[in-house]
This record gives C-alpha cells, structure tokens and sequence, in this order.
C-alpha cells in the first residue's frame, strides 16, 4: 500500500488532508475484504454454525491466525515507533473500561444476532453483494437496534 | 492460480490475509480496523434526532469506515461474478445437526430456507433476519465494536475489554445456536 503515497502530502502537514487524499484506498480495501469475506467462506451462516457447533478447526484458524498476524504487526508497529504514509504517529486509542458491562452485555447481545443471522457486520454487507438481498432487511435492523442504543445510551450501564 | 481463485482459500491464506488489515489501515491512514463503527455513521447521517451519541463530524470520523463497508458490498459482488461461492462444504456433523433442524437446502452461502424476502413473513425468517440483524447492530453499538473491531484489533492489541466482549460474542453464540435455533425450526 505504501505505493499509494502521495507526494504533496508533507506540503499540506501531516495528516491534515489525509482524510480526503485517502478515500478511494479505503474503497480499495474494502472490496478487498469483501473478496477475502467471501472466498474464506466466514461469511456463510453454514461456517458459523459449524463453528457454534465446534465441529471444524477452520473459523477457529481463521480467527486465530488473523489476531496473530495482526498482534504480530501492531507489536512491531509499537517497538519501531513506525508512522503513517504521511509522517503521523500511529495510535492506538485504549479501550476504557469502566464497569465492564458494555463489552460483557453489549458483546453477548451481539452474539445472539450473530448466530441467529449467521453474520457479523461486515459479512453482512458482503452477503449483499453475493446475491443474499434479504440482508438488507437484516442490515436495516442492525441500524434501528444501533439507533436505539444511541437513544438509550445515557440510561444504560457502562 | 484458477484453482485457487475458484476454491476455498484454505485457512492459513484466509487468516492471515483478514489480519493483515490491521497494519494496512493503521499504516495508510491511523485507522483502527473495524466494522460496525460504519452503523453509528449511517445513523448519524440519516437520523441523528437529538440524540447526543450521534452528533459528531461523521466526514471527519467515519467517511474511511463507510467507503470501506460499501467495498466489502461490492468486493462480495466481483467474487460472485466470477469466483462465487456455491456450496459451502461443512462437516458431515454439522450438516447431520442442521438436518434434524429442518435443513434441506444446504446449496449457497445460508439457507434459503430461511434468508430470502418471503421468509421474513414467517417466524424464523423474521427472527433470523430482522431480530438478528437487530441483536448485531444494539449489541455491537453497545460493546463499542464487533469480530473485527474487538476480536481481531482490540485482541491484537492485548486490550482486556475486548477479551471480554469476545467473550460476550460466544456465549450469545452458543445461546442462540443450543437454546433459541431448536426453538424455531
């Protein structure tokens, strides 16, 4: 990716205009995922239940292997001090955790859709683009339930 | 090579290739990978009444994150075209347990028994999808994120939180799939 710098980048300061030069990369990178969604097969409700069911290694390998190259990266990331394309510093915001009620309800509420449509956000979107329109019913809800939480949000746990 | 883009990519292609996402978006543009961020910025462009959660500069925010949910829309599409998934080959269990379901129709990506538009008038066509579909988008607004924000990027990042929403995200699994799916089928 790092083909894809642009050379007036440190004219305009670091990172100021990062947002729009980078726009169409991040459209790239996610048809990417989409094809990587899809030829992995972690979109299907087939995989998830075969998972939920501990009948094949293969979601767990997936998933396994993914974290593992991803913390291998973002612990070289952190020992180099390395910097984005434009000279910013890379960060990585902590995730505070307060009571802890959020990821513990919030994630087992998220994990009854999962099973039940047999998707997680962005299989979801991918399942759209394979043909599975219906999901954009599942992708409406999805969006009145982050609705409501947003609504609820000062009422409930964290 | 039209091998390979036909079949299945075998896990170790698979994995890799998902946790690679981490370092591309953080090294092109200090994004954190993640998915269901994108949810929070639909809301926030089409109705952010006045609810505080969704008054922020979504241009500034979440434009990355909605171009890259609608690439997975249309990556999903392209592989169709040409390299699409037809049968999804699980175990001979899992296929065993989906047939004392109810399960005849193991062709496609999910069952179209269940995940077509005339099912959402039945029972569980509108729990599967609309419940469903409900459930991911409360539950990961709620825990603040979803497989890929949490299982893969926060647990690379040894966050402790995301270990607990991980799992979060089986124990709902597991209750769907032993408790509520024999209910509806």
């Amino acid at each position: 990716m790092s083909t894809a710098t642009s050379p007036n980048q440190s004219a305009s300061g670091p990172g100021k205009d990062q947002t729009w030069f980078g726009l169409p990369v991040y459209l790239f990178l996610g048809i990417l995922f989409g094809a990587v969604l899809t030829k992995s097969e972690v979109l299907s409700w087939f995989r998830i239940q075969e998972m939920f069911r501990f009948q094949s290694p293969r979601m767990y390998e997936i998933i396994a292997s993914a974290i593992v190259v991803a913390a291998a990266s973002v612990a070289l990331i952190k020992k180099f001090q390395l910097k984005t394309i434009s000279g910013e510093p890379i960060t990585i915001p902590p995730k505070s955790l307060g009571l802890g009620v959020r990821y513990a309800v919030g994630g087992t509420i998220f994990g009854l859709g999962w099973a039940l449509t047999g998707a997680c956000p962005g299989p979801l979107f991918a399942l759209v683009g394979n043909g599975v329109t219906v999901m954009i019913a599942a992708l409406a809800s999805a969006l009145a339930g982050a609705w409501l939480y947003g609504w609820l949000r000062p009422k409930l746990p964290h | 090579m039209i091998a390979f883009a036909s079949a299945p990519w075998p896990w170790y292609v698979a994995g890799p290739a998902i946790g690679l996402f981490v370092p591309v978006l953080l090294i092109f543009g200090n994004k954190l990978f993640g998915v269901s961020g994108s949810l929070r910025d639909i809301c926030a462009i089409v109705l952010p009444a006045r609810v505080e959660f969704f008054h922020y500069n979504w241009k500034r925010k979440g434009l990355w994150n909605l171009l890259f949910v609608a690439g997975i829309l249309i990556g999903g599409f392209l592989v169709a075209q040409w390299a699409g998934v037809k049968n999804v080959a699980i175990s001979d269990q899992t296929r065993l347990a989906l047939t004392k379901l109810g399960i005849h129709d193991f062709s496609g990506l999910a069952p179209r028994e269940i995940f077509t538009w005339p099912e959402l008038l039945t029972v569980r066509g509108f729990v599967s999808i609309v419940l469903g579909g409900f459930l991911v988008g409360f539950g990961t607004a709620y825990a603040g994120g979803c497989t890929s924000g949490h299982a893969i990027s926060g647990l690379a990042d040894l966050q402790l939180p995301s270990l607990i929403a991980v799992i979060g995200f089986f124990a709902g699994g597991l209750i769907s799939t032993y408790f509520i799916l024999p209910l509806l089928f």
